[in-house]
């Protein structure tokens, strides 16, 4: 019995302390130095962080340099599949019936409408703010992560906190700058939350990112009207993204609110960040 | 001339397994499958971590999976070192079950294996809540967990022939 716990004792020894042929390193010292350099996370700025910066934009370039042939066979496949779904969508196209020329008419009289209304109450126009467009990087992902690196760091003026769009759709924010790279955490992340309107009620809630390809509607008052086809905005309420940015549509699935986001989060390649102007929020 | 086609011949076979970490921490791979809304996603790098310290600890040095580990930790967005922490966890098990293994059995390592990533997850889930407040659905880390460990005999089939293969162009 002693004999055999010696030999765990020794094997247990052996495999943290001993070198094997060709290790320059025991795993006990790489443990330790592990934990110093996770110890170091604590550090958010001085020239720990500039060096982890500047470390970051390293491995982003050089992931996105070896993702390139698996982003090409991506982007072929996805090619072939609108092709395939083209005559399709035809078909889908050809069946409803648009009276374009009417609705443009609409458009335009709404449009003049909102212009009117937003410089009588003083709200700045939000689709004419100052934006930087980013090339997607590298995206990730995963069941655990949705984000996105981008090409454009704080020598471009980005920030953390910073509103990231696809056209005029918000689909996350910037968590993270470096000297030449950023990244957006996606509004679809397990760690995104972001007070919202929905409209036309006026309800205000929190969107929270699931994971997957949906947001969900959290914090919603007692007996909301919330329902199908009801559209979600920013609120502007964190002081942090300006209102009425659109981001997805109410889908209500066995009583539980989901949100389809108007952009799709898998096939994004350029980005527009929009600036934050001091004194603004 | 075949003489150096041969040399660089097993020079490729014998980084393989470097290439392929590299690879997967670089490009940050997670082979996600939906199957009627069940997320079947794998750990390739575990995989790839325990089966190579544990027959051929020589050809993936301890200082690469270190390396590896950091730049995983900043392209998944991680605390830098974390992964490094659960790379490095899993090789002092792979390397204590090396050192008590007289004669290898794949069930034997299938069964280690497992019990490898759950202490290595749970660590790693451990230090993401409680000291850096990060949200992890745990739900897909244990699935993640599971998918991980089912897969293993196969991949440990497809390896251990590189193995044999490559044990057999060096006695060649």
């Amino acid at each position: 019995m002693s004999a055999s716990r010696d030999d765990f004792v020794i094997a247990i020894r052996s495999a943290f302390l001993k070198k094997d042929n060709r290790q320059k390193f025991s795993l006990f010292t790489l443990l330790v130095i592990s934990c110093l350099i996770l110890s170091l996370e604590y550090f958010k700025s001085g020239p720990i962080d500039k060096f982890r910066s500047v470390t970051k934009d390293i491995i982003y370039r050089g992931s996105h340099v070896v993702s390139l042939p698996f982003k090409l066979t991506s982007d072929v496949y996805v090619k072939i599949q609108d092709h395939m779904n083209m005559f399709n969508d035809y078909k889908l196209l050809k069946e409803k019936e648009y009276n374009i020329s009417s609705l443009e008419n609409d458009l335009k009289f709404y449009k003049s409408e909102n212009k009117k209304l937003k410089k009588f109450i003083n709200e700045e126009p939000l689709l004419e703010g100052e934006y930087v467009i980013a090339k997607v990087l590298i995206d990730k992902e995963s069941p655990y992560i949705k984000s996105l690196i981008i090409n454009k760091g704080f020598e471009s003026g980005i920030e953390k906190g910073m509103a990231a769009l696809d056209r005029s759709y918000m689909i996350g924010k910037v968590v993270e700058t470096n000297y030449l790279s950023s990244r957006i955490l996606l509004i679809n992340d397990l760690n995104s939350k972001i007070p919202v309107i929905v409209e036309p009620d006026n309800i205000k809630a929190i969107l929270n990112g699931s994971g997957s390809d949906y947001g969900l509607l959290e914090y919603l008052p007692k007996n909301d009207t919330v329902d199908n086809g009801n559209i979600v905005y920013t609120s502007g309420s964190d002081g942090v993204f300006l209102p009425g940015i659109p981001i997805g549509k109410v889908e209500v699935i066995n009583g539980i609110k989901n949100v389809k986001f108007f952009s799709d989060l898998t096939q994004l390649d350029f980005v527009k960040i929009r600036y934050i102007k001091r004194g603004q929020n | 001339m075949p003489d150096k086609s041969k040399k660089f011949y097993k020079y490729i076979l014998n980084s393989f397994p470097v290439f392929l970490l590299f690879i997967l921490v670089f490009t940050g791979f997670d082979l996600s499958i939906i199957y009627y809304n069940l997320n079947i996603s794998f750990n390739f790098v575990y995989i790839l971590i325990f089966f190579w310290v544990l027959k051929k600890p020589e050809i993936i040095g301890f200082g690469l999976i270190f390396l590896s580990g950091i730049i995983n930790d900043v392209i998944l967005n991680f605390p830098i070192g974390l992964s490094s922490i659960s790379y490095l966890i899993l090789c002092v098990m792979a390397s204590l079950l090396r050192n008590r293994t007289l004669i290898p059995n794949l069930l034997y390592d299938w069964v280690f294996f497992f019990l490898s990533i759950l202490i290595v997850n749970s660590t790693n889930y451990i230090l993401q809540t409680l000291i850096f407040s990060s949200d992890i659905s745990y739900e897909s880390l244990m699935s993640n967990t599971i998918y991980t460990s089912l897969v293993y005999p196969i991949f440990a089939k497809i390896f251990n022939k590189i193995n044999i293969y490559n044990l057999r162009e060096e006695n060649a």
